[in-house]
């Protein structure tokens, strides 16, 4: 039999007819389709869940404000503003500490220490969220409360942000807790994407006669986007981070101007009123507000990724940040 | 395994006509038929047609990038792990087309034998040797065992192993890695053995052990091996193959092709007017 | 020449460099007290009791948290039996076969995953898992988990496994070993260290995980008898613990807090050792 005539092409892999190796490839890409199987699945379960609150309130649920289980009217704007305003300060405080670690390390520091120092920042990713939490309110909340905050108020008082009595849990003391957790994600992934300008570039600078640091920071606005990726994964797991914030935050829906104040994020009132949840449509109101939270992380998290991954396609650097 | 002074063996000789396609006085082995091969949209090789004699040498020479690899891998259908890659024309194996049979049989009966030795690392030398046997399923400790010497025998290996069989296969010299990985080689009993440059990682007394080696070999297999040292292609070869941008310039018995080529193109190389 | 905007500039060089040290001395201040306060505070409820009794009824002292702990390694082990397999065969598919379309929508998903909060995989195991059987369950609890373990073992796979060279894979082929048994027999051993290394990764996160195991796996007071109910675990412990009212719980969650940062310090430790041996 000759598979083969002249002028006929043949495909590569096809030639094999080893059972094994059909039924391997088919196996394990079976597994891999799970994965997108899986997500597709979340998504579902997660829509039909909640369709009886999106039925109810239709898009009128992002902005409503009244979250009110005892009439059944639900309004999630206090949770999506608690999640955007804690994230947000944790962005404002960890971004410039991330880029400043990122810096000594790729610029800075001396081989000996870049190692154990870069292993040690990584310990903070390592730490479980509830360990934060507990850390956050026993030990950070009351030095907020009778330092930071008396201390802002003193100064910045008459600024809204900083109005109003000091609890110490609130707002400021979620975003400074979600700060120290999402610093190593900034730091690291920033570190990455500095090690990566090419020398070239920094040499160019240093040869026009620029100091040290003009040249970093051209590699820095070199590395713009993969920087800016970075920021956005770092927003990405600020929103998702439940433990540490619930335990924090104060955990009352309320909109308000002063940092000072309780809030409340859409994660903590899930991990609060899941279990507590009585009607249907209370559920479902959850249940929907972990839709909101899914699909946000999904959109940041994609966003991210893309703007990383084309950063190091333009620059030439191999793999994956 | 008597020591041979290399330099000084004759040019091997056929005693009949020189082995073109219309040779019949050796057995065939192995035959190509306008053999074209693309990557993508490249060209690699054009319209390939000779033939290889049985239990002879048969070295390919030619400039970097001439496509000499690629027809190797071609015979034994490595190159179909490169992506994009297609093949025509027909190859076969004592008649039988190459293409058509099942590509793991294809490469239990040619085996390969690669630049730089890759023996596997997690493996002992015997479990090296052995790889081949034991993957297709052969149980029996004492077959395989004695399957193992010989292979390391063949292989010109086993008094260097022979007492530390259990040690691991990259420990060895680099000359011994490439030893290791042709007994593992002959361990599956392959009629033909290609080999890819396999002297060029080594130093100069590991590649006269290896040239030594395919002399001895031939005796049982067919081999063809690519190769860039043009003296190694003169002391080891019986026919030889001139590749040139993909094309089969020349392909005589090796003492006229390195005394009185029949092309300019194949005397300019070996001259070293260009390569 | 020197001007004094030169002189500007060198200054800005010198005080920005001084601004990075500080952010070094500002990111390492937390993770310093952090445990400074958990090992302080976790040594003083910390004893053997610990680890080998029940939660005592509020008011009574002692006790320990025993059954939370076995609780963790049982919802981390049912978690491994979903995130581990999953993991492990895409990351051989994407390692060998994933040079395609096809390939590359399975790992941008597989980030995606990794991103989605924890306490989602919680709601989804509740929909999936709690709602039909209408009871909490360790099961549950081990689902959420395996699908936040999934990410980590498909990505360390596939990048272990792409470090193996190929000519190891072409010497295996050249024998006339098929690809299956090479990829299996050949591949995966010599990456199998690397390979243990993300599954240790996925067992550290898994174990640190709180939020999806408050309405899947719930809490339980006792050893668990059954996995088809609520269990308990160190997480949820040491919240529930965390924010109530009594000195004596709160001590126990700063033990909690403890052992689970040894833990997690362990494994992430033993990972670098690991990774470190082969480079």
């Amino acid at each position: 039999m000759n598979a083969l005539n002249h002028g006929e092409s043949q495909s590569p892999k096809s030639a094999s007819w080893n059972v094994g190796d059909m039924i391997f490839k088919y196996l394990t890409s079976f597994f891999a389709a799970l994965v997108l199987l899986l997500i597709a699945l979340m998504a579902y379960e997660m829509y039909s869940s909640s369709s009886l609150s999106i039925q109810k309130f239709g898009w009128g649920f992002l902005i409503g404000t009244e979250w009110d289980p005892v009439m059944d009217q639900y309004g999630a704007l206090p949770f999506v503003y608690g999640t955007l305003v804690s994230s947000f300060i944790a962005l404002v405080l960890a971004l410039p500490v991330g880029l400043g670690v990122a810096i000594f390390l790729t610029e800075l520091a001396p081989k000996w220490i870049e190692r154990p120092l870069s292993f040690t920042i990584e310990l903070l990713a390592g730490i479980p969220s509830i360990v934060y939490g507990l850390w956050g309110f026993f030990v950070m909340v009351p030095w907020i409360r009778t330092t930071v905050e008396p201390f802002l108020s003193k100064y910045l008082g008459s600024i809204p942000l900083f109005a109003g009595a000091p609890y110490g849990v609130g707002m400021l003391a979620a975003g400074i807790i979600l700060s120290i957790m999402i610093l190593p994600i900034i730091s690291s992934i920033s570190r990455d994407v500095l090690k990566a300008v090419p020398i070239a570039q920094k040499e160019a600078a240093l040869a026009l006669g620029s100091t040290r640091w003009e040249s970093t920071r051209i590699a820095l606005s070199y590395s713009r986007s993969g920087i800016m990726g970075a920021t956005i994964l770092g927003l990405g797991r600020a929103f998702g981070e439940t433990m540490a914030v619930t335990m924090v935050i104060g955990n009352r829906p309320v909109i308000s101007a002063s940092l000072f104040e309780p809030g409340y994020t859409m994660a903590s009132v899930l991990a609060n009123e899941f279990t507590e949840a009585t009607s249907e449509m209370y559920i479902s109101a959850l249940i929907e507000i972990a839709l909101v939270l899914f699909v946000v992380a999904l959109l940041v998290n994609a966003a991210a990724r893309l703007l990383v991954w084309s950063f190091t396609r333009n620059s030439d650097v191999g793999g994956r940040l | 395994m008597e020591k041979r002074d290399i330099e000084r063996k004759p040019f091997m000789t056929v005693p009949t006509q020189p082995g073109t396609m219309n040779d019949q006085s050796n057995k065939i082995k192995i035959t190509a038929e306008n053999i074209n091969c693309y990557f993508g949209k490249v060209h690699a090789l054009k319209n390939i047609s000779f033939t290889i004699p049985e239990n002879k040498v048969v070295a390919i020479i030619g400039p970097s990038g001439c496509g000499k690899s690629t027809f190797l891998r071609s015979i034994n259908r490595m190159h179909e792990l490169v992506p994009d890659s297609r093949i025509m024309g027909k190859l076969a194996l004592d008649g039988e087309d190459i293409y058509a049979m099942d590509a793991v049989v294809v490469r239990k009966r040619i085996g390969m034998v690669f630049q730089k030795p890759n023996p596997f690392p997690t493996m002992s030398i015997f479990d090296n040797v052995a790889a081949g046997l034991r993957m297709n399923g052969m149980r029996d400790k004492k077959k395989l065992t004695e399957i193992v010497e010989k292979s390391l025998q063949q292989a010109a290996l086993w008094s260097e192993v022979k007492d530390s069989l259990s040690k691991s296969g990259v420990s060895l010299s680099g000359g011994q890695q490439q030893r290791l990985c042709i007994a593992r080689t002959l361990a599956v009993s392959p009629e033909v053995i290609l080999m890819d440059e396999p002297a060029s990682a080594l130093d100069p007394i590991s590649t006269a052990k290896i040239e030594e080696l395919i002399y001895e070999l031939k005796r049982e297999y067919t081999i063809a091996i690519v190769t860039h040292n043009m003296q190694q292609a003169a002391r080891v070869s019986d026919y030889t193959a001139f590749f040139y941008m993909g094309e089969l310039i020349e392909y005589d018995v090796t003492k006229k092709i390195f005394t009185v080529p029949a092309k300019k193109q194949t005397e300019d190389y070996i001259t070293g007017r260009f390569g | 020449m020197k001007t004094i905007f030169f002189r500007y500039r060198k200054i800005k060089n010198v005080g920005m460099y001084a601004l990075c040290v500080a952010s070094v001395l500002v990111a390492l201040v937390p993770l310093m007290l952090i445990f400074y306060h958990t090992i302080s505070h976790g040594l003083e409820a910390l004893s053997v009791n610990f680890f080998t009794q029940l939660p005592k009824p509020v008011g009574e002292p002692g006790g320990g948290l025993g059954n939370a702990i076995v609780g963790t390694l049982i919802l981390v082990g049912l978690g491994s039996l979903i995130g581990l397999p999953i993991g492990i065969f895409s990351g051989v598919y994407l390692s060998e076969f994933g040079n395609n379309k096809f390939g590359m929508i399975v790992r941008f998903m597989t980030d995606v995953l990794n991103g989605v909060p924890s306490i989602v995989t919680g709601v989804v195991a509740y929909t999936i898992v709690v709602l039909p059987a209408k009871h909490f369950s360790a099961y549950a609890g081990g689902f959420a988990l395996g699908i936040l373990m999934i990410p980590i073992v498909t990505r360390t796979t596939e990048e272990m496994l792409k470090t193996v060279p190929n000519s190891y894979r072409e010497a295996a082929l050249a024998l006339g070993i098929p690809q299956w048994k090479t990829t299996l027999r050949i591949i995966i051993p010599s990456a199998i260290g690397g390979i243990v290394t993300g599954v240790m990764l996925a067992v550290a996160r898994a174990a640190g995980e709180t939020a999806p195991l408050l309405f899947t796996a719930l809490n339980n007071r006792f050893w668990h008898t059954t996995l088809d109910q609520p269990i308990a675990s160190l997480t949820v412990f040491i919240y529930n613990y965390g924010v109530s009212p009594f000195e004596d719980w709160i001590a126990q969650a700063w033990a909690g807090a403890l052992v689970l940062i040894l833990l997690i310090l362990f494994l992430s430790v033993a990972v670098r050792f690991a990774t470190r041996q082969r480079f």
